[in-house]
């Protein structure tokens, strides 16, 4: 860690300890993969904190088989690169009844192909703690979410009967059913990432890049057009824009922004110039108000 | 909430702060204020607090920037906020986090719970009413976690036309009261959070004032502990990487270490030196405290997660005893004696309180005596471990003069502990001599034992019944096990036959391997036909002191002989089975069974339910 953002290293430093009291604590934890910023940002941790060992982690994606295609392209190359125990689960169920935000929708795709579907692995796999890159900036009821968050043995959060977290004393002690998720990254904030990434040198997918896509305006969104299973309404027309994406979640859920930064020091520069939240493109956060706190408490990661 | 954004990336170092006033000091409008004007609220959250607003509350033609802090749906229902919840901001200067904690009345759970990290704490006032009871339990609150940095924010400073004298009056009355606390370095800052009077921008409003805004002196307050503290890493992980690599992995909590240090191993005492600090960046030639390294030792000595790997000449305190200020956090109080669980460092141990001194009146400061604590109370108490550890004094390191305790049986974290001061052994009072007996025993399971005898006819779900309360048992965490009949004269009593006197040693020898399981701590389910009271008395009055519980599984012959699950009952009416209860050898009906089940009315699950709740009745848990 270079000498400037002396804060950074604190970060660090918290998250590396937070991820050694998770290889500790449990009996099979499991880190959850979905490929984006924070989670390249966790992994990169993950590597630090158990350096020269490899992490002693399963690494898993849930995919809901409507990722970006650079995306799933970025996954497997790195998976190939970093050699971890990298699993990928899909609710096989849910394609089986035909599911996809295009015909049902943002809230039932994601209920089903992720909340369900991590749910699936979850069990399937008997992992008894979920670490996520998850941060408290991200969104109001996550300010309020502690570091190793207990879920029940149905994964429901509770926010009102919320363990007490002191000091760096978590407690990871589970009655049978039960899990933890734990964030290491709760601290942290979106400017906060970027700028690690950028001092660390990690990879990213290069959807986070501005560059020249194919996109339809829908909603006051822009929506890319990633592959042919995305149909256009009437009067639509795909159009070419300098976008790039702030958050990466499916691909017809997730809204670019007109951007030109094509580099680390220029995305930061557009951050810090920014005036809305990093959530902003994601659909499933914009519900009746408290709809992530409720999709949380239904166990959405 | 997403306030995340800042003019530019944050400049140098980290200041965690706390925010401590009641729903009425305008606390959440304050830290709505400071992100506000820092420019750090994005549009699309205000636009979401418009709509919201519509829903819940209006504040006149500005957005209610509380409703920017105030996160869950819950809380905007109630107007209070009912949880720690955390926010960043940063300046060229710093990278700010807050623990924003209720002013209600959980506020001393939740404000301990955002005291244990921060470095600086404001303490709000409200000009219009001075000092209150509150202020004093806030200001007892953050001296009794070891914050040393207090900001007095006076606000409302508009609503008493920004006048100095009174300012000045709230100013006095508080010094003495910091005095009184122990509170060294306080500032106090006159402002209004809702215009935004020396918040960030100097007031023009009070030309009398001469000090820093608040944000100022946050940006420039030096609220970190000093340098020069001994050495403390606790041992998170031991790292092998499968090529004979052997490292310690962990946060240093105190002090700073470089190779050649020499370094104790505790509790064990092993004595080594460091060989190297290794990173994933490469080695360091030191490491200070907040660093997350992981240490090679020069010498092949045992160590384990758990250890405290301390400086030789400045060794933490080892003692199984100590003296600590305890926070209650949970709704089942603290009982002087209950085995609890602590984490302490990166160990978990089983200690209790062995005696409560006194409990802390924080709103007035008085020590009263007190056999329990309820939730939110303080008390000061000795507490008792399992073994001799290592820990230093809170005062002296926070970090590894801290615990936590947990619920065995539910696995809450129900408390939260300052360690004061090391008992030595010649005043243990202690664990060596608590003997270990049937009480001891259960204690550590978290409950009291049992023997649930299940009696009934062949056939009248005995074993289904006992099953499935077992299976709820171990769901609840509970330890169990199951004597049946059947099964045990497959091996304890294979020797015996159905005569009436080995009928007589059958049933003796059950009820003394129930006693014999229930003396070890365990919940005992018998299933066991034992037809006749006689028998069944017996087991009362050998168990009595077992918790005996007699449970009758009443189903109607008739039924129990269509059910004939082992076909028995075919058997017996067809004579090739003798003396079979029901058909030639009477069932002897108890008076009065502690639980009576009468299955044709009722499910598994409630018959499951029934039982459960009289175990709950009868104290063997909660």
């Amino acid at each position: 860690m270079p000498a400037s953002h002396p804060y950074l290293q604190e970060l660090e430093a918290e998250s590396i300890h937070v991820l050694r009291e998770a290889a500790a604590a449990f009996r099979k934890p499991v880190i959850l993969y979905s490929i984006g910023k924070d989670s390249s940002v966790l992994l990169h941790l993950a590597l630090k904190a158990f350096y020269p060992a490899k992490p002693p982690f399963v690494v898993l994606h849930v995919d809901t088989t409507w990722k970006f295609r650079d995306m799933i392209a970025f996954r497997d190359r790195r998976m190939k690169e970093l050699g971890l125990d990298f699993h990928v689960h899909v609710n096989h169920e849910g394609i089986g009844r035909g599911i996809s935000p295009v015909s049902h929708g943002a809230a039932v795709h994601t209920d089903v192909m992720k909340t369900e579907a991590l749910k699936q692995a979850l069990e399937r796999y008997g992992f008894d703690a979920a670490i996520g890159g998850a941060r408290r900036d991200e969104e109001a009821s996550r300010a309020k979410e502690r570091v190793f968050s207990l879920r029940s043995a149905a994964h429901r959060w509770d926010p009102r009967g919320q363990r007490p977290e002191l000091w760096r004393l978590y407690n990871g002690r589970l009655n049978p059913g039960e899990s933890i998720r734990v964030f290491p990254l709760s601290n942290w904030t979106e400017l906060d990432i970027w700028t690690y990434i950028e001092r660390e040198k990690i990879p990213v997918v290069p959807l986070y890049f501005a560059a020249r896509r194919t996109v339809v305006e829908r909603g006051g969104t822009l929506i890319m057009i990633d592959d042919e299973r995305l149909p256009l309404y009437p009067k639509e027309v795909p159009q070419q824009r300098w976008v790039r994406f702030r958050t990466l979640g499916c691909y017809p859920l997730t809204g670019a922004i007109e951007s030109y930064a094509e580099s680390l020091p220029e995305i930061i520069a557009e951050l810090a110039g920014s005036r809305t939240s990093e959530r902003q493109g994601r659909m499933i956060d914009h519900g009746a108000g408290g709809s992530m706190e409720r999709k949380k408490q239904e166990g959405y990661f | 909430m997403g306030l995340t954004l800042s003019p530019q990336p944050a400049g140098e170092d980290m200041l965690r702060f706390i925010t401590c006033g009641s729903v009425d000091d305008g606390k959440s409008t304050l830290i709505g204020r400071l992100l506000f004007d820092a420019k750090v609220v994005p549009e699309d959250h205000l636009t979401a607090l418009t709509r919201d607003g519509r829903h819940y509350r209006a504040f006149g033609d500005m957005p209610d920037l509380a409703l920017l802090v105030d996160g869950l749906q819950a809380e905007r229902e109630q107007g209070i906020t009912i949880d720690v919840g955390y926010r960043f901001f940063s300046t060229a200067r710093r990278r700010f986090i807050i623990a924003d904690t209720p002013g209600h009345e959980q506020y001393t759970r939740n404000m301990a719970t955002g005291a244990s990290t921060a470095d600086l704490a404001v303490i709000l006032v409200d000009a219009t009413k001075g000092l209150l009871r509150q202020t004093y339990r806030h200001s007892a609150i953050v001296a009794l976690m070891g914050i040393q940095h207090v900001v007095l924010a006076v606000n409302k400073m508009d609503l008493v036309d920004y006048q100095e004298d009174r300012f000045a009056e709230i100013v006095a009355a508080y010094a003495t009261m910091a005095e009184r606390l122990g509170l060294a370095a306080v500032t106090a800052i006159p402002l209004s959070a809702l215009l935004g009077d020396n918040v960030i921008r100097a007031s023009a409003a009070m030309p009398w004032y001469g000090g820093p805004t608040l944000l100022s002196h946050l940006e420039t307050v030096s609220a970190r502990p000093r340098e020069g503290r001994p050495f403390r890493l606790a041992v998170q992980w031991i790292n092998h990487d499968g090529t004979g690599f052997r490292g310690y992995a962990g946060t240093v909590l105190g002090g700073s270490v470089r190779p050649g240090d020499e370094i104790v191993v505790l509790p064990s005492g092993l004595r080594g030196h460091v060989e190297r600090i290794v990173t994933y960046e490469g080695d360091l030639d030191r490491a200070v405290a907040g660093q997350a390294v992981t240490l090679t030792l020069a010498e092949a000595i045992d160590v384990a997660r758990g250890d405290l790997i301390a400086d030789t000449n400045r060794p933490p305190h080892m003692a199984d005893q100590f003296a600590a200020h305890l926070v209650w956090m949970h709704e089942a109080p603290m009982l002087p004696g209950r085995p609890y669980l602590m984490r302490l460092g990166t160990t978990t141990l089983t200690a209790s309180v062995s005696e409560l001194k006194h409990q802390l009146d924080i709103s007035t400061g008085t020590q009263e005596a007190a056999k329990q604590l309820a939730i939110n109370e303080i008390g000061f108490a000795n507490l008792a471990l399992d073994r001799a550890m290592p820990f230093d004094i809170y005062g002296e390191n926070r970090e590894t003069g801290s615990f936590v305790l947990i619920d065995r049986t539910s696995n809450a974290t129900v408390g939260a502990g300052m360690i004061r001061f090391p008992l030595r052994r010649a005043a243990n009072l202690s664990w060596h001599k608590f003997t270990v007996d049937k009480a001891a025993r259960s204690a550590i399971k978290g409950h009291r034992p049992a023997v649930l005898w299940f009696t009934g006819l062949s056939g009248s779900g005995k074993s289904t019944i006992a099953d499935n309360v077992e299976k709820r048992l171990l769901a609840l965490g509970r330890h169990t096990y199951t004597l049946d009949g059947d099964n045990v004269r497959h091996g304890l009593n294979r020797d015996l036959g159905f005569t009436d006197a080995d009928r007589v040693e059958n049933i003796r020898r059950v009820i003394e391997t129930a006693h014999l399981i229930a003396d070890a701590g365990l919940i005992v389910l018998v299933s066991f036909i034992s037809p006749f009271r006689a028998e069944r008395r017996l087991a009362r009055e050998r168990l009595k002191a077992d918790q005996f519980i007699e449970i009758f599984v009443d189903t109607p012959l008739a039924e129990c002989e269509r059910r004939d699950p082992k076909g028995l009952y075919r058997k017996a009416r067809s004579g090739k089975l003798k003396n079979f209860t029901g058909i030639d050898s009477a069932y002897e009906p108890s008076g009065d069974p502690d639980i009576h089940i009468r299955t044709p009315e009722m499910t598994v699950e409630q018959e499951v339910d029934i039982i459960i709740d009289a175990l709950r009745e009868r104290g063997v848990f909660d």
